[in-house]
């Protein structure tokens, strides 16, 4: 048992290592670790400096001479400075806390564990870590760096008309979100497209369940045969890759040789232009997401149905109960219990269904005084503005408006999990 | 009306409007199927019932040298083959930390990964074309796949960790007390119990190449290096009425099978998504 060291300071070793990685393990005379920490941090600065300097002075200041510094580039190397250095700051804080631990052990005279125990240790601590770090790093750099520069780019200057190389980038605040509100036209446009961005996400999803609901209740009747069979086919839609069926659609609602007007309309001599009438073609849009959708909500709630127990429904027709009072105090809480989440999803799905809206129609027809079409919703007119006109400071400025609502949704999503975590399911 | 008449006249009703969406469903595929068998590129003059059928369109697209649907093919399958291989891994280690560990990060980790999935992967992509620029994998297949993989790892690892939650930890003890390692529990315990997920989060990882025309459009430039999705897309994208019987045919041939494969696992699907969305 080695002697206790009263003397020896666990602050010291504490400053020693916030000065420099290392210094306080050796210190605390662990001096195979020290080294290795300093090395690290000596490795890391020496191949790091530059691009870190580089990439904090660009995200300040977005360049400073036309034409030399590329404005996309830094703030991209800014972004990936800020990641590595946050990366670094939490091995840093291990750093401390580690030269922290030890000293107090020094302190207290316990022994430190042989190089073969620590490994040992290290592995198991550290176990989780290196499972979840490659799949970590992918996620950094191709979603959430991704993310953030959206955001960035919703305070700069960056549009057709002001874009690198040949132009600067500024930060300019909030002025965007300022003129999206305040400018007539980004204005107007906003409001009718904001609208019917929820319009479409309430009536469309709401008219998916809906049906699905419906359909699963019917199905599910025991009268009814052939289910295997009937369920199948009603899954279809969903089986059908949707990208193909929204063309397919796009085909047959045609104003001019479209099969709808051409083989079934012109029966009752009615033509109706689902393309050039902003309402019909919103009515369209709506008939084929139900179409689409239904399914999904469909098969889930079959699963939920069969999985309810036979006694709740026996204990109804003791009591006399009505199919009405059944299906309200038996199915439906049961249902929607075990599916809300996946519900919410499927409207927080709507609400950003790019495919669609840009498949059916791009978002037309086109609408006068307004920069999006009469159909676009907001992640349609977020495309618009990016790869059609390169309004980039307002489609990141859009997309943060929508990251808000998302999140929204995902705040619902905790809430649920969280009640369950209390359970103990996590 | 007696009891029986009453439930005879309801389930023909039910029988009637299942008819009903039997129709409505099947028009739009079997008017497709039609369009595929019209002779000529034309939609104008293309019926749902063609008079002299053919299959010409289908051998159009595999044997005339003006079509690269078999280059497609092979660059949709490398894609989604790279794809399915590599998600299944990443996402596997992931979900075996989340569910079997604790460290730090664990439960804003999961947070995370609820709110990321939610986020379009739309609103990336202006950052994932400069940074694959950047890279120099712009225009590559790798590069693709790159991307699919790391989108793909908070909806999957969240399914896979929910499944992995259900293995007994009982299992991992009784392992660990014969000798096994994280490792071994790892690939001895969890990866087999838990084939099925992993076979859905394999198959949907490789069916989703198939569909996504998007991402290819903003990454891919080279038509050699088009998967078939954007192909297609491309066929009717300029000159929507001149080629659609092609794009039917084309279509056909990527959605009959991913229909069939999908009406299969549903099931495991919907089963995972009720766990993961009940349990957390």
């Amino acid at each position: 048992m080695p002697e206790k060291r009263v003397r020896h300071n666990p602050v010291v070793a504490v400053v020693l290592s916030v000065l420099f990685a290392g210094l306080g393990q050796l210190y605390n005379r662990r001096y195979v670790k020290g080294i290795l920490f300093i090395i690290i941090e000596a490795a890391f600065l020496m191949t790091f400096y530059n691009f870190l300097n580089i990439g904090l002075w660009g995200l300040i200041t977005l360049g400073e001479i036309p034409k030399v510094d590329h404005s996309i580039f830094l703030l991209i190397q800014g972004l990936v400075s800020v990641i590595i250095i946050a990366f670094a700051a939490a091995l840093y804080y291990f750093n401390i806390m580690d030269a922290r631990k030890d000293a107090l052990r020094l302190q207290r005279g316990e022994p430190f564990p042989s190089l073969i125990e620590s490994c040992k240790n290290a592995w198991d601590k550290g176990f989780p870590y290196i499972f979840v770090a490659p799949g970590l790093v992918m996620l950094v750099f191709i979603v959430v760096l991704p993310l953030l520069f959206m955001v960035s780019l919703a305070f700069t200057d960056y549009n057709l008309y002001n874009s690198p190389p040949r132009k600067l980038l500024h930060w300019v605040g909030f002025t965007n979100f300022k003129n999206l509100v305040s400018i007539p036209i980004w204005q107007d446009t906003f409001f009718s497209v904001f609208s019917w961005t929820i319009v479409w996400t309430i009536v469309a999803t709401t008219s998916q369940i809906a049906l699905g609901l419906f359909l699963a209740l019917l199905v599910n009747d025991p009268r009814i045969k052939f289910k295997r069979f009937i369920r199948t086919v009603l899954i279809l839609p969903w089986a059908v890759p949707a990208f193909v069926t929204i063309l397919v659609f796009a085909a047959m609602f045609n104003d001019k040789f479209g099969a709808i007007n051409r083989d079934i309309l012109s029966a009752f001599g009615v033509m109706i232009p689902w393309m050039n009438d902003p309402f019909w073609t919103k009515v369209a849009l709506i008939l084929i997401q139900t179409w689409l959708g239904f399914p999904f909500v469909f098969a889930l709630f079959t699963g939920v149905l069969q999985s309810i127990s036979r006694d709740w429904y026996e204990a109804a027709d003791i009591d006399g109960a009505s199919r009405w009072q059944k299906f309200r105090s038996i199915t439906l809480p049961h249902v929607l219990y075990a599916t809300a989440p996946l519900l919410i999803m499927q409207y927080a799905g709507n609400f950003n269904n790019f495919n669609i809206i840009y498949l059916f129609n791009d978002g037309g027809p086109a609408v006068r005084g307004q920069n999006a079409g009469g159909t676009d919703i907001l992640i349609s007119w977020v495309y618009d503005l990016t790869f059609t006109t390169n309004n980039y400071n307002m489609a990141a400025a859009i997309s943060i408006i929508i990251g808000l609502i998302v999140s929204g949704f995902a705040i619902y999503q905790f809430r649920r999990t969280r009640s369950f975590k209390e359970e103990g399911n996590i | 009306m007696s009891r029986k008449t009453k439930s005879i006249i309801e389930v023909t009703l039910i029988y009637l409007f299942i008819a009903f969406m039997f129709v409505v469903i099947a028009y739009p595929l079997l008017w497709t199927i039609g369009m595929s068998l019209n002779p000529g590129t034309s939609l104008y003059s293309a019926t749902l019932i063609p008079e002299n059928a053919s299959l010409e369109h289908y051998k159009w697209l595999f044997t005339s040298p003006q079509s690269d649907y078999l280059t497609w093919y092979k660059n949709s399958l490398l894609v989604a083959a790279a794809n399915s291989i590599l998600s299944v891994f990443f996402t596997a280690l992931i979900a075996y930390a989340f569910s079997r560990y604790q460290f730090a990060g664990r439960k804003y980790g999961l947070y995370a990964f609820l709110v990321l999935q939610m986020f379009p992967s739309l609103m990336a992509m202006v950052a994932l074309y400069i940074l694959l620029n950047m890279l120099g994998l712009l225009d590559s297949l790798w590069g693709l796949i790159l991307i699919y993989v790391g989108g793909q790892i908070p909806f999957n690892a969240w399914l896979v960790k929910g499944y992995f939650d259900t293995i007994p930890r009982e299992l991992d003890e009784a392992a660990r007390i014969d000798g096994a390692g994280h490792l071994g529990v790892f690939f001895k315990i969890m990866l087999p119990l838990a084939k099925p997920i992993l076979a859905v989060v394999a198959l949907f990882n490789f069916m989703a190449p198939f569909t996504d025309f998007l991402l290819p459009s903003i990454i891919l430039r080279d038509p050699d290096k088009y998967t078939l999705a954007l192909g297609l897309f491309n066929f009717i994208n300029d000159k929507f009425a001149n080629n659609f019987t092609r794009f039917a045919a084309g279509s056909i041939l990527i959605a009959a099978p991913i229909a069939v494969v999908f009406l299969f696992l549903q099931r495991y699907l919907i089963s995972g998504l009720t766990a993961g969305g009940t349990k957390g």
